[in-house]
């Protein structure tokens, strides 16, 4: 366990240097953030409906999104892929740690780092922008409470999706074109490029029953109370147990893989 | 008139300076330091047509600063510098046209394409009339012995065969200067050979004035006539090879195998300087006592087999002259 | 000129020849692309559904928008892969090179690579921008036509002199500057969407600084035959893809100054 936890932060370190891509990650996420956000507003003055959300909730939920952008699994992690790629991969079985771990742990790092370096910032900005932009507290210190056990789930349970995304490169054939596609549709299924509220009502069951809402809507949900802070003992639950699946699956497919990767001989 | 002149080039660099420890790297953040380094501080030379030149020094001499300038790469804070009449790097397209460069460490060719197609793009890059294009490649690939490898693309070649191609790619414009930046770096004995036979060649037939910038001492001996050591951004000596050797190290060595074991080597004419069975090697200045003389010394008293006379390696005379210079 | 055009389509075929023979690879990644950038506009789908209209703007009008600026986009990472991989290349020298060459600078990088691997983005942008036009029924003319052409041209100069800034940066220092990917990814994002919902100082920003809305928005209302709510004059409509030329020839001179930079102070 100790190693693990060195390991999280000699990565810890090393993403810190990347001042440069914090300040530029900062800008683009304040730009979406500003566009997204008029875009509701221009949706939300052409219907008298009533919505699943109120403009001040999609609005939040907007910053929400963009502050946590970056620990979202975009993509598996691109060193250890590169070694896959490359064979250098069979040198890490020779080190006395399990694999499947290890690479969690860096993922967990380059993860946590960035979002902190550029969501905290800008968390506190938006609770402070002009009225129609501005991001208010959660609804209560329940809620706040909820929201930042589930967000850490969420960490959790992206990094194990972005582990098998890493895990999976050691089958693909010819390139990455197909491990781009997954991504791209959790992350639509996670509500971070639409409220998952905002989809049509008979997708709402499809929506709820798989993983990908404890990455982003769950959290936000407890955030702006829309759902009681008390359902976060069944719904952390959830996101843990589906944490829980994709780091066994993980296991069970890096020790399949390397075997493969020897055979190989990269 | 000639074809490249030199005048007090100067060159200098700023480079930022880092600091470590975390304080510091706070501060440098906000505030750059920087420092100057001299690379040039004022060299002059000049070549005729044909000249076959090594350009010798220790690493940050100044050597890739002045291919550099030369090419037309890089603009010098001052001084003068004619190559066939132009300023190279104020003329850089017409300049170019006229220069062969070849980088031991990089290619020219397109990797992923088979050689004959790199040098079709280059005909058209350099707008080569398609005559004297067939009559110069058809010349260099007989040369070189490419017609194998003009279908097979760059990746796959070894380095002594991709060096090949680049020397043919490099001269399919037909350049009356080429420069040339550690063109045997990591060859085999063969490929040297190779390479060198075919720089001699195309100096000698061609009178295609050479620069050759290099840590391999055999290129220098094997090639060059004349020698421009280059240290700490002044040109250092500018001479041929036994100019240079007399000025450094005015030595010769005999290596001397015996019959059985010597009997007398210490002499006072000549110092030992290396046996081993059956073996010795003496160092001698041939003013004060010829070879032949110690020969006949050495025989008098041992049983000699066989024996060699030879300078001391070019390595030998340059880093003695970098450590006389301090460099 | 025309020797340069030559040179510039010999280059190219080289490098795509060399790209396709990965055929199984090409034709995975146009799939996994064209898919990604399908997903892009199910959010605009799914809001639409939602809240039916957008300020009086309909669903396919905001997919001409979508449609028009990704195919200028698309196609200028295509064309211009050569300066967004050119942090690379000054790392490794390969920039000597192209300086040792009797050619134009800009005229190397560009011909230097053809992005194929986002033809599925491509795909992607003209079938939504066609089914679009048909729903709403647009009537083309050969002066329509010319215009859109003109509009893709001039997507492209403006992406393409984006990223010829960004490389400029380089020159500098390579970390290349990301906030460039920010203009470009926010342009795309941004006027996918009709210019009047954004708010005043964007929408400034995108017609007088980085001028995406002069290739996308104007012309396009010409197109669609709209009455602009930002009261642009009808000539404008028709001539504002100019301004993205312009901005490319800005580009350019910047490009130049830091190749002046570069040679006087090595790398």
């Amino acid at each position: 366990m100790k190693a693990y936890i060195s390991i999280f932060r000699l990565r810890v370190a090393v993403q810190l240097q990347y001042r440069a891509a914090a300040a530029a990650a900062l800008f683009t996420q304040f730009f979406f953030g500003f566009v997204i956000i008029m875009v509701y507003h221009a949706f939300y003055a052409s219907s008298s409906q009533v919505q699943p959300m109120s403009l001040q909730q999609a609005v939040a939920y907007a910053w929400l999104g963009q502050a946590t952008f970056r620990m979202q699994p975009w993509n598996g992690d691109q060193e250890v892929m590169a070694m896959i790629r490359s064979g250098n991969v069979a040198y890490e079985m020779c080190r006395p740690l399990n694999l499947y771990f290890l690479w969690y742990s860096r993922l967990v790092s380059l993860r946590l780092v960035p979002t902190m370096m550029t969501g905290i910032p800008m968390f506190i900005v938006v609770l402070f922008l002009p009225t129609g932009f501005k991001a208010a507290l959660p609804v209560s210190a329940a809620a706040g409470g909820a929201w930042f056990l589930s967000i850490f789930m969420a960490l959790l349970l992206g990094c194990a999706i972005s582990n098998l995304i890493t895990i999976s490169s050691m089958w693909t054939i010819a390139g990455d074109g197909m491990q781009r596609i997954f991504p791209a549709v959790i992350m639509v299924l996670s509500g971070l490029i639409v409220p998952l509220a905002f989809f049509p009502d008979r997708l709402q069951q499809l929506l709820r029953f798989l993983p990908f809402s404890g990455l982003v809507d769950i959290p936000f949900r407890f955030y702006l109370g829309m759902i009681p802070a008390s359902d976060i003992f069944s719904l952390g639950l959830l996101q843990l147990f589906w944490t829980g699946v994709f780091v066994i699956i993980g296991i069970r497919l890096v020790s399949m893989g390397m075997k493969r990767v020897v055979v190989q001989g990269g | 008139m000639s074809q490249i002149v030199v005048e007090d080039l100067k060159k200098s660099f700023k480079v930022a300076r880092r600091q470590s420890g975390l304080l510091n790297s706070f501060k440098g953040f906000i505030k750059r330091e920087y420092e100057t380094i001299q690379a040039l501080k004022g060299i002059s030379f000049e070549l005729e047509q044909g000249d076959l030149t090594g350009y010798i020094g220790p690493n940050g001499a100044g050597k890739s600063t002045t291919v550099k300038i030369l090419s037309g790469i890089l603009v010098p804070d001052s001084g003068k510098c004619e190559i066939l009449g132009r300023t190279p790097w104020r003329q850089r397209k017409e300049h170019v046209r006229h220069i062969g460069v070849v980088f031991g460490q990089r290619t020219q060719l397109w990797w992923d394409v088979p050689v004959i197609d790199s040098f079709d793009l280059l005909k058209d890059i350099y707008r080569i009339p398609q005559q004297s294009y067939t009559r110069m490649k058809d010349e260099l690939v007989d040369v070189l012995s490419l017609q194998t490898l003009l279908e097979m693309p760059v990746r796959q070649l070894s380095l002594g065969q991709k060096m090949r191609c680049e020397l043919a790619a490099s001269l399919l414009h037909q350049p009356p200067i080429l420069f040339l930046d550690e063109p045997t770096i990591g060859l085999d004995a063969v490929s040297k050979i190779a390479v060198r036979d075919f720089i001699r060649k195309i100096n000698r037939e061609r009178k295609v004035t050479v620069i050759l910038t290099t840590h391999d001492m055999d290129d220098i001996e094997a090639l060059c006539s004349r020698i421009m050591v280059i240290g700490k951004g002044t040109i250092l000596f500018d001479g041929n090879i036994s100019q240079l050797r007399n000025a450094v190290i005015p030595e010769r060595i005999v290596k001397i195998d015996f019959l059985e074991e010597p009997r007398k080597l210490d002499y006072s004419v000549a110092r030992l300087t290396g046996q081993s069975e059956n073996h010795a090697e003496f160092r001698f200045n041939p003013l004060k006592i010829s070879a032949n003389e110690l020969i006949r010394t050495i025989s008098a008293n041992n049983q000699i087999k066989d024996f060699i006379v030879e300078n001391p390696p070019i390595e030998e005379i340059v880093a003695k002259m970098y450590h006389g210079f301090k460099l | 000129m025309l020797d340069s055009l030559k040179l510039y389509l010999k280059l190219i075929r080289i490098n795509i020849r060399s790209q396709m023979q990965y055929k199984a690879s090409f034709i995975l990644f146009t799939i996994g692309n064209l898919v990604v950038t399908i997903i892009e506009f199910v959010a605009i789908l799914v809001l639409f559904a939602r809240f039916g209209s957008l300020q009086g703007w309909q669903l396919e009008e905001v997919a001409m928008f979508y449609g028009l600026i990704n195919i200028g986009y698309v196609l200028s990472e295509a064309f211009g892969r050569g300066f967004d991989t050119f942090d690379l290349q000054v790392i490794s020298g390969e920039f000597d090179r192209v300086l040792l060459r009797p050619r134009a600078t800009e005229l190397q990088i560009i011909a230097h690579d053809f992005l194929l691997l986002r033809f599925g983005r491509f795909l992607q942008g003209l079938a939504i921008f066609m089914w679009a036009s048909v729903n709403l029924g647009i009537i083309w003319n050969p002066a329509k036509v010319v215009l859109l052409i003109f509009s893709v041209i001039g997507g492209i100069a403006v992406f393409t002199g984006l990223l010829i800034m960004q490389a400029t940066m380089c020159f500098w220092s390579t970390q290349s500057l990301e906030v460039m990917n920010s203009f470009t990814y926010g342009g795309v994002y941004a006027l996918q969407w009709p210019l009047p919902i954004l708010n005043r100082w964007f929408a400034s920003f995108f017609i007088f600084v980085v001028p995406v809305a002069c290739v996308n928005y104007f012309p396009l209302l010409a197109i669609m035959e709209k009455p602009d709510v930002l009261q642009s004059p009808l000539w404008f409509q028709w001539t504002s893809p100019i301004v993205g030329v312009i901005f490319l020839m800005v580009s350019l001179a910047v490009w130049r100054f830091g190749v002046r930079h570069y040679r006087s102070t090595g790398s």
